[in-house]
Formats: structure tokens, sequence, C-alpha cells
């Protein structure tokens, strides 16, 4: 397919490392003996785990249930028990522990009923329900639930889907492996992406490090009678990222404050989620299971198809890693992380297992001061200036970090790539970023409290406000209506009472009006005092009731001498009528 | 638990290698200037690198720094050379000396040590010098003086008395002088037709110099250690203002060609206007740094009292560097209609 391609600025083109793994055919993993499957896997909530210790499940079984629109359903990797739902750590960079079913296999494998759904025929909503019971996320690395992308942004068209099979990170090669022997269920799920978002043109960029995946791809296409355009894209990294390949497919250039790339009319998916996709839309599968390298310092490098759950040490063993091992890299080695512990369990977007040595890796040389020179900002992808940033995060300067776009980088690693002074340039850029976002944080905390605090004052400001105007309007009809009498009583005797009477009537009002900011003080004053007294009068009666004769003696008495030692004082007002209202 | 962030992979580059690099691409310019001069220029070379690498230890040590590892950056290599091959060749050695320690004390490590300095330290030390010392760093050896080592050696060291033949004076400041003079009879065409010191375009064997320069910074844009910005602004202003002087009045005012292969031209374009720490480093803030460089040398070497400009040049560039940076960021991704 020939089509004229756009360039990104910056990229680095480091050894792709993909042919240890990407020559023998994608083996199927062995059942673990117990999998440990987080509830948190994709972008968005936490979904409520639906099932407790000494559940029997099925595979496919639903175990956590979707928390909301952006959140994704959990299932059962395969049939067993429920050992216990708990905190287990996850394989995140934080080493942090997680809510996870804990299953152990009955080794029947054995499924539960599975429902597809006929897209074209079911409502979207519908569509976009079942996907999200089938727990299908975004399996390029960030994981957003599938269903929260297939809506096109109010008022503007889908210009373009663009399938990601790009795999710009070096050593990965699981999205190679499937497009070459899954393309054709790849491009089913492609045609059901296509059918929910209308857009005009479908284009599946592949970097053209991978010839075969994009010739499996090109015949699935044509054998589907499919108007895709399958397009082998330079080799450069970060090629793979969303808004890099929508450059080079598209020209358009997304900003990294555009939450999402559909307002520009645009959509990216990885070759991995139209897969799941199609196995939940066509067989009702749910996504238990993914496509996994096992790369790196190991004997044998290879892709697996591995349960969600299963233990990352369990699945590098079946790559027989070099006894000089010393820790698992997930993901790719530009952006991915050292696992904080090897049991951790693999998740929906666990892409790559590096086992990790000083050989591959060579421990990173003294970081030396930055000298300027700019490679940095040659390299970025996005084109900031990064040795800025890196000044700026150092000294702590967090607004001018945001004035030089700091939360528009990407951290694909390409600045601490090229450094010369080895600094981890991205790790300042985190550890900046994380500072803003809790900054942030306390300064919305602190801005909500004051917010409620002012409300608080505002309101009660009102209501007192309201409740003088009651008693205002009180006084004052009180005063109209003794005016009245008066008038009343003024008139009898007179024959004629028309001009007496508008006299004190006009005579009576004004003072009203003058004093009536003092007369209603003074009858909330007055009404408080008389609810407090008819509070007490209606409280004492209580304490006394049913007195025996010789006990009302008795009190009566101590309630003479009370008066005589002047005890017995009335309780002070003003604050019972704070309370009384 | 061992703690290594992402990215795993890196490329294979280091400040030492950056540093080196720019040592070899200047090794063009070194041999055609050892060859119009004599071995003094090597002399020269290694009394600045002894003495460079000298202060920059004694430095290390006071500042509590690793001491390898920042003796073996090249850094001070760097500026030693550039100041080797900007004074006088046949200098007094505490002269060059001089001029190096107080470029890497006070210069780079008063200033905050590698990547901290806001002035190129070699061009702190020709301007200290020559404000310091003029009539040494004036004193430039005449064309056809023809010394071996030993007696270059003899001058360096001062063992021998340094002696008015050995005094010349550069092209550029032979043309300045003789200009000022002022005798209306006399041109430029004349100067270069009679006077031997001047070859078929500029300096006799200065050109060559120049041209070694040249390849050397060729090689270093080739290598993308440095960008063609500031090489190409540089030469640019600099040959836009001698140009249109010259075809003003061409009798008064030297050709482009004249200008850009004289003096510091060549290696200030390519190796003083390209440091990255005292420079610009966004693409309009180096064609601005090097437009400004280039111009104001012209101006300082063919109106001011100088023999040269490029320093004072790229110094008062220097001072300006931090604001245009500030005022020439570029867009970034995605904003670039909005900018």
């Amino acid at each position: 397919m020939l089509m004229n391609l756009f360039k990104f600025k910056g990229g680095v083109k480091p050894p792709s490392n993909k042919l240890q793994s990407n020559h023998l055919p994608i083996a199927q993993a062995p059942l673990p003996a117990r999998l440990v499957v987080p509830l948190h896997q994709s972008i968005g909530g936490t979904p409520r785990p639906i099932v407790a210790a000494g559940d029997h499940v099925l595979k496919g079984q639903m175990i956590g249930e979707a928390d909301g629109w952006i959140s994704a359903a959990v299932h059962a990797p395969t049939s067993g028990t429920v050992i216990e739902v708990a905190m287990h750590v996850r394989p995140h960079p934080s080493g942090l522990d997680s809510l996870c079913v804990v299953i152990e296999p009955d080794g029947k494998d054995e499924w539960i009923a599975r429902t597809p759904i006929d897209h074209k025929a079911a409502a979207p909503a519908d569509v976009f329900h079942h996907l999200q019971q089938c727990g299908i996320v975004g399996l390029g690395g960030a994981g957003f639930p599938a269903h929260g992308k297939l809506t096109p942004s109010k008022g503007v068209a889908m210009d373009e889907l663009i399938i990601n099979g790009a795999e710009c990170e070096p050593f990965i090669t699981c999205d190679d492996l499937l497009m070459r022997e899954r393309a054709d269920e790849v491009v089913r799920g492609i045609a059901v992406f296509r059918d929910l978002l209308q857009p005009k043109k479908v284009l599946i960029g592949i970097e053209d490090n991978k010839p075969e995946a994009i010739a499996a791809m090109q015949v699935a296409v044509d054998a589907q009678k499919e108007p895709f355009s399958v397009v082998a894209v330079p080799t450069l990294y970060p090629a793979g990222g969303a808004k890099q390949l929508i450059r080079v497919l598209t020209g358009k250039e997304v900003p990294g404050s555009m939450r999402s790339t559909a307002d520009m009319g645009v959509q990216v998916f990885n070759v991995g989620t139209a897969y799941s996709a199609w196995r939940a839309i066509a067989h009702g599968e749910p996504l238990i299971s993914r496509i996994l390298t096992i790369t790196g310092n190991v004997h044998a490098p290879r892709n697996y198809e591995v349960l969600i759950g299963t233990p990352m040490d369990e699945l590098l063993a079946l790559a027989q890693p070099h006894p000089d091992t010393d820790g698992i890299v997930m993901g790719g080695p530009m952006m991915g992380f050292l696992v904080p512990d090897v049991h951790a369990p693999v998740v929906k977007t666990t892409n790559c297992l590096i086992a990790h040595d000083d050989r591959l890796f060579p421990p990173k040389a003294p970081e030396m001061p930055c000298i300027r020179c700019g490679a940095c900002a040659r390299a970025c992808p996005h084109e900031l200036q990064p040795f800025e940033l890196y000044w700026f995060s150092r000294a702590k300067n967090f607004g001018k970090t945001q004035e030089y776009n700091i939360f528009d980088c990407i951290e694909c690693g390409c600045c601490s790539y090229v450094c010369p002074s080895r600094i981890p340039l991205v790790q300042y850029f985190r550890f900046a970023k994380s500072e803003i976002w809790a900054r942030e944080r306390e300064k919305n905390a602190a801005d909500q409290a004051k917010a409620r605090f002012e409300f608080k004052q505002l309101r009660e400001e009102r209501e007192k406000a309201e409740k003088a105007e009651k008693l205002a309007k009180a006084a004052a009809a009180q005063a109209a209506k003794k005016a009245a009498e008066a008038a009343a009583a003024a008139a009898s005797p007179a024959s004629e009472g028309e001009a007496p009477a508008s006299a004190v009537a006009e005579a009576a009002p004004a003072p009203v009006a003058v004093d009536a900011e003092k007369a209603a003080k003074m009858a909330t004053i007055q009404a408080a005092m008389e609810r407090a007294k008819a509070q007490r009068e209606a409280a004492q009666p209580k304490n006394t009731d049913a007195l025996k004769a010789a006990q009302q003696k008795e009190i009566d008495e101590i309630e003479a001498r009370r008066q005589a030692a002047h005890l017995s004082e009335p309780p002070p007002v003003a604050p019972a009528s704070e309370k009384t209202e | 638990m061992m703690f290594a962030p992402a990215p795993f992979l890196l490329k294979d580059a280091s400040v030492s290698q950056v540093m080196i690099q720019v040592c070899v691409a200047l090794i063009p310019g070194i041999a055609a200037y050892a060859s119009l001069v004599g071995p003094a220029i090597l002399v020269q070379l290694v009394i600045a690198t002894f003495a460079a690498l000298l202060a920059e230890a004694v430095m290390l040590k006071v500042r509590g720094k690793p001491l390898v590892l920042f003796l073996t950056d090249g850094s001070a290599i760097v500026t030693a050379w550039l100041i080797a091959l900007t004074f006088p060749p046949l200098a007094p050695w505490w002269l060059v000396a001089t001029g190096t320690v107080f470029a890497i004390v006070v210069a780079k490590h008063l200033y905050g040590g590698l990547g901290q300095n806001p002035f190129n330290p070699a061009m702190v030390a020709f301007a200290v010098c020559i404000v310091a010392f003029p009539a040494l760093m004036s004193q430039w050896p005449s064309v056809g003086l023809k010394l071996g080592l030993i007696d270059q050696m003899n001058i360096i060291l001062g063992w021998t008395p340094r002696v008015d033949a050995l005094s010349g004076a550069t092209p550029l400041d032979a043309m300045k002088t003789a200009l000022k003079l002022g005798d209306s009879s006399f041109d430029i065409s004349t100067l270069l037709a009679n006077q031997d010191i001047y070859g078929n375009f500029a300096g006799r064997g200065w050109e060559w110099v120049a041209a070694g320069y040249l390849l050397g910074g060729l090689w270093l844009w080739q290598r993308k250690l440095i960008t063609w910005h500031v090489p190409v602004a540089f030469i640019g202003s600099m040959a836009t203002i001698s140009g249109a002087l010259w075809l003003y009045n061409p009798a008064q005012f030297a050709s482009p060609l004249f200008h850009l292969l004289s003096g510091g031209a060549m290696l200030g374009a390519f190796f003083i206007a390209t440091d990255p720490v005292s420079g610009c480093t966004t693409p309009r803030g180096k064609l601005i740094f090097g437009a400004g460089a280039g111009l104001l040398a012209y101006i300082i070497r063919v109106f001011g009292g100088y023999p040269d400009g490029v320093a004072f040049a790229v110094l008062l560039m220097n001072l300006s560097a931090p604001v245009i940076d500030l005022l020439s960021q570029p867009p970034i991704f995605g904003m670039k209609d909005k900018a």
C-alpha cells in the first residue's frame, strides 16, 4: 500500500532485539497452581468483587463487575475455587498491594456459558455493554476500557480509525506474532470497530521491521474484502505512540492537552484489542488471557498465550532464564519497569517480560551535569525542551515546568536514551508531575474546605436575615394591628372616622419602618426568651411529675433556700436562642 | 530491591565522547596551523592542557567533586585547546597558563563548574589576557620566520629574549594598521598584492588553517554534535555585512572571503559560538546567537580597537543567550498552528 506518510520530529533507533523472540509460534503457557487476578486492571474504576472465598468459579465467569462507565469487568481465567479475595502485590512500580481474587484451578478448565452478540443487529449501547462485561480494555499498554473509545466526539466527524500494530518498543513481539498467526480475527475485530465508529478510512500501521505481519494482515484484509489500508511505517521509536502514529499516518498533530484523539476525528486501537474484542463479540469470550513475549536474559525467548493472573516468575521459568538474571522488566526496555516482586501476576496490559541482567542492561554510568547539548530536545517526539524541564524540575520550579509543557511529556524515554550526561530525565519529569498533582490535590482540598466554610457563613447570614425579616414583619403586623385598634377606638366616638384613622395609620407605620431593625432584634430576643421560658416550663413539669407531697415540700424548701442564696437565676438567654432555631 | 528507572537501554554516549570528538575535529585546523607557524602551537597545546587539568583537579578537590569522573570528561581539555589556538603561538608559557587557569578556576568552576558557566571559558581567558597583556597578546610571528622546535620552545619558555623580529601582526591586524595610517592612495588590493603575509584570499597560510577548522566543523555537524544553525548564521551575517561594505567601498573594506578566512572566524563559527553551555539552545535562538556573534565580531575587528572581535562578540552574545532562549521557545507537538 503506497501512501503519503508524514514524519514526527525526534525519535530514536535503539537496537530492536526482536529477532530473539519472533521466530517461534505462540505457545500455550501451562495452567499455574494459583492465579492471582487483580480487580483493578484498567484505567478508571476498580471493579467490585462479586465472589467470595470458597466459591466455585467457571472459566470466564465474572468475578469483578464494572463500577462505572470507565471500568471493565474482570473474569476467572479458568475454573476452580476462590481461595481468597485479598490484598496482593500488583505489577506496578509502586510495589503496592491491590485487591485480588486468588483462584486455585481445578484443572478442568470448564467454560461458563458464553453468549456472542450480533453487533450489527444490536444497539450500540448493547455492544458497549457487552464489551464492558467482557472486560475488553486497550492491550497496547494503557488499558483504557475499549467501549469508552468507540463513540465519536460530538460534532466531530470520525475521519480515520487507526489500528496500532507498530510495536515500536524493542524486545516486544507479541503484536507481531498475533498479526502473523491470527490476522483474520484481528481484521474482523477491526471491522467491528469500523461498524461502530463509522470512520471514513481505516489505517493499519505496522513498523516496517515486521514484513511477515504486514503480509499476513494484507492477506486477511484482502480475503475479507475490507477497504482497510495496511501501511508499513518507518521503524523509529516511538512510532507506536498513539499521537506519533496518528501523525505518521494522517499528518494530524493531536496536542498533549487534548484528552481524546476523537476530538480531532481520529481514534486508535491496538491490534490485540481488536482481536480480543472480536473474541468477545463472536464467541462471547471475556478477556482472560493474552499473548506475552518472554525474552531478555533467557535461554528460550518466545511468545506465550498466558492466563491473566499467572505469576510472572512461573512464566519466566518457561523461557529458562540464565542464572545471573536479577529481575523482571515488565513492558519494553524504554518504558517498562522492574517489577517490585517477581511473584506479581500478569495483568491485561502486560505485553512483555524481560529477564534483566547487567550484561543486557548495563548499570548506568554516574550522572553528570547537563551540558545543554540539546540532544534530548532533538530526540523528543513531542518537541519539548527536556533539558529546560530538567533544570526546572531539579529546582522544584513546578510553575515553570508547566509553562514548558511538562504534561505533554509521554515519558517515552527518548531524552534519557540520548543524554550524554546520563541524566535520568524521565525520572525528573515523573517527580515533577507527581509533585504538581499532589499540590493540586492539596489545593483542591483547601479550596473545597474554603468553599464549604464560606457557604456555611453565607447560609448562616441568610438564615439570620430571613429570621429578622420574618420577625420584623410580625412586629410590623403587630404594630399595624395595634394602630388599627387604636384607630378603631378613636374612630368609634366620632361619627366621621376617616381623618383621624388615616392620621394614626400614617403616623404608626413610620416609627415601625425606622425602628424595624431594632424592633426585629428586640423581637428576636423576646421570642427567644419566650421560647426558652416555654421550654423550661415544658421541661420542668416532666422532672417534677407525679411527686409525692413530701417530695414536693422538700423541693419547695430547697427552692426557697436557693432563692435566698440567689442560686436559681434564669439561664442565659442568648445561647438558647442560637440553639433553638 | 534494586531500583533502575526506564529506559533500560541507553545510547552509547557520554560527555567525554562529546569532548573527545570536539578535540578530534580540531585536528585538521591544528595541523594546518602547525605547518604555518611551526611546532610552537603543539608546545602551547601541551602547556594549556597541563595547566587546565591541574587547575581542574585543584578546583574539583576544593569543591569536593569526584576527581576521576570529572577530570576524564574532557571539557577542560577542550577549553585548553581553544585557548592555545587563539593565543599567539609564541606567547610566553606563563601567559597561556595564566589564561587557562583563569578560564578553569574563574570562568568555569566559580560559576558552578561543568554545564553552569554563562560565558565561554576560553573566550573569557582571551578577553582577560588581551586586556591585561595587550602587547604580548598582539605579538604574532612574522610569516617566513622558520624556527625549529628548540628555538620556539626557548622563546615560549623565556630562555631566549623575545626579539622584535618575532613580533609581527596577524593579517587582520596588519590590514587595520595599514588602513589607519590614513594614506588615501593606499587600498586593499595593492596591500594584498604587495605584502607577503597575504595569500590568495586572506593571510598566507591562514587560509588553510581556516579551511582546517571548516573541515572539522563540518565533521562535527555530520556527527550531529552541532547543528547547522550557529555556523550558518555566523558565517551568513559576517558575509552579509562585510559583503555590503565591500561592495560600497572595495578599497577600504576587505572582501567577505578575506574576513571569513581571517582571524578566529571559522574557529568561532564552528567551535566557539557553538558551545552549548554558554550559547543558545533553541533553533531560532541559535540563529540569532550565531548571527549576532558574526555581526559583532566583524564590527569589533573592523571598527574596534582589537585585532579580532570573535572573543568579545561571543561573550556579548553569551550575555544575551538566556533571554534569547526564553523568547525563542519553539512551539511543541500539536501546538504549531496556535503559536
